[in-house]
């Protein structure tokens, strides 16, 4: 007999949380504390990965241990505009080098992994990123199929050429890829893939999503401690849906690196509308953007998951945009001179390093903790010339002018190449604001306390 | 006519406009969801045919028949004569101008 399910859209919303509970094999409310909170180290702690087991599963999988850089000609550029005794040493990490070609990588594998001992058949993401990628080569190698749900294409069929590249390179490794048009019910589709295929959510919010990344926490802190003796005072990390950011920050952290200030880094994409079909093909960056990075900041649970494991404001000290031009300029300049010819969006924690590292003295050390894979639709040259079909100017000048979606603004010299400050109180701000006519319990301001990295008074001055 | 296991390329309406998350902006609200998947043709069929496909996991699917034997078309773009402005100015900064 065959059971038709009802499939609109509302009727696979309204089976979301059974779905999810089958798919993720984690029962989250395993978590749930009384009032507003959870458990959210139990829910790290949970799943019988501990440091050893990761880094086994990874170096199996040819994930991690990447190579780190200094990159000595770039900081000597920086220190061309830094006062006498500034300009910090810039290290990078080089996680093009993962099986996959980015540190999405180190998350995939333990999805996969999870995915291979409960007997699932199979895998699916929801990702236009670098993530489905990973998932995509990891499967392959654990023998499981795998879909891959990515939102591709305008109402004019026109797609982001950097999304086109990661369809192929998911389908180079096997994977199934669903491409579709703008909008956020992606994540109905995705909902209804789960049901139909019975296979594992390899959420990139999972705990096992975040999990992976410690591991590059820990590789920065102990590589750059053998190096000169000292762990690093910033790390600056590309931040989107969060992980990246939370994972490494929990690495840091772990390994003793107690001291080194966590840098948020994102594209700044102010004023085009994520869920637009006519902003969509204006935006040069897929993601590493602010209109991925400040909504899933200041409320993580939006994700594909109950109760995201990236939780980004419980371990920043600072959030800092770039513009695009800046980013661009940055990705040719780390080819130039480095001879390192890597992927645009990955270098946007480069671009701020270069701008921070001037703030910094001399014996001082930034890591920038990433970079990804280059290849046709995902470099700057088909980015710039798709932009420049979409009507977007080109232009050199301040980057600060820019206006995304409208024009792309080089710097006119590297002295033009700066951050710009997010203020991060104004993000826990905007957390807060849905519990403002709570009445909240001294058990759910601890909570908040630690969501947000701040003392409970703080918590109570911010609301 | 196609002939049955060729591979293609389907597009299919997951959601038209009224069946829509209220969620959206205009401009995307007012458009269909859309959907494009690859597969083998299961039947024999001609261009913009409504048929069914069988895809690389095994999973059946149905739409509109758009493009037989789909190519990947993305590449470095037009030439972008900005970016050797770029890397003039890069150059300057750190050697000089008298780098040739």
């Amino acid at each position: 007999m065959v059971i038709t399910m009802n499939n609109t859209y509302s009727a696979v919303m309204d089976r979301r949380n059974e779905i999810m509970k089958k798919s993720v094999g984690i029962d989250y409310n395993n978590y749930e504390q009384d009032g507003i909170g959870f458990n959210y180290e139990l829910m790290m702690n949970s799943h019988g990965y501990d440091i050893e087991k990761i880094k086994k599963i990874q170096n199996e999988n040819m994930v991690g241990s990447t190579p780190l850089v200094e990159l000595k000609n770039l900081t000597k550029y920086a220190r061309k505009y830094a006062k006498k005794g500034y300009g910090a040493r810039i290290f990078l990490k080089d996680e093009a080098a993962n099986i996959s070609g980015s540190f999405k990588a180190r998350r995939a594998v333990l999805a996969v992994d999870k995915a291979k001992e409960q007997g699932y058949k199979g895998v699916i993401a929801a990702t236009s990123g670098n993530y489905g990628a990973a998932v995509a080569a990891l499967a392959a190698k654990a023998g499981l199929k795998c879909i891959i749900v990515q939102e591709t294409f305008d109402s004019m069929n026109i797609s982001q050429p950097e999304i086109a590249e990661k369809a192929r390179k998911c389908e180079a490794f096997g994977a199934e890829v669903i491409q579709l048009s703008v909008g956020p019910e992606l994540f109905y589709m995705f909902l209804k893939l789960l049901e139909e295929t019975e296979y594992f959510n390899a959420s990139l919010y999972s705990p096992y999503g975040i999990m992976g990344i410690e591991t590059l926490g820990r590789e920065i802190a102990s590589e750059i401690y053998e190096k000169v003796g000292k762990f690093p005072e910033a790390v600056v990390i590309t931040n989107a849906g969060g992980g990246n950011l939370t994972g490494t920050a929990r690495g840091l952290r772990d390994f003793g690196a107690t001291e080194t200030k966590i840098i948020a880094a994102s594209v700044n994409l102010y004023g085009l509308h994520m869920a637009s079909d006519i902003d969509f093909n204006k935006k040069s960056f897929t993601t590493g953007h602010t209109g991925f990075g400040i909504p899933f900041a200041t409320y993580p649970d939006r994700s594909d998951v109950p109760r995201s494991a990236a939780r980004p404001l419980r371990y920043m000290d600072r959030y800092v945009m770039l513009n695009q031009g800046s980013v661009f300029f940055m990705t040719q300049a780390l080819a130039l001179l480095e001879g390192m010819e890597r992927g645009p969006t990955g270098n946007i924690s480069l671009a701020a390093a270069f701008s921070i590292s001037q703030e910094m003295k001399e014996d001082e050390i930034i890591v920038v903790q990433e970079t990804e894979y280059t290849g046709a639709g995902k470099h700057l040259l088909p980015q710039i010339a798709f932009a420049k079909r979409n009507r977007v100017e080109i232009e050199f000048g301040n980057p600060l002018d820019e206006n995304p979606g409208k024009n792309i603004v080089f710097p006119i010299d590297g002295s033009y190449l700066k951050h710009e400050e997010i203020s991060v109180d104004g993000l826990r701000k905007t957390y807060l604001k849905r519990f403002k006519d709570f009445n909240l319990t001294k058990n759910d301001y601890k909570f908040l306390s630690e969501e947000l990295g701040v003392e409970i008074n703080k918590v109570k001055e911010l609301i | 006519m196609i002939d049955k296991g060729t591979y293609v390329r389907i597009r299919k309406i997951l959601l038209n406009p009224n069946e829509r998350s209220d969620n959206l902006p205009k401009e995307t609200k007012q458009v269909p969801y859309k959907m494009w998947v690859k597969g083998y043709l299961l039947k024999e069929a001609d261009l913009f045919d409504l048929v069914s496909i069988k895809t690389i996991t095994g999973r059946t699917e149905s739409g509109i028949l758009k493009e037989v034997e789909p190519p990947y078309k993305h590449n470095y773009g037009d030439f972008v004569p900005e970016l050797l402005k770029v890397t003039n100015i890069i150059l300057s900064d750190v050697y000089g101008d008298n780098n040739e």
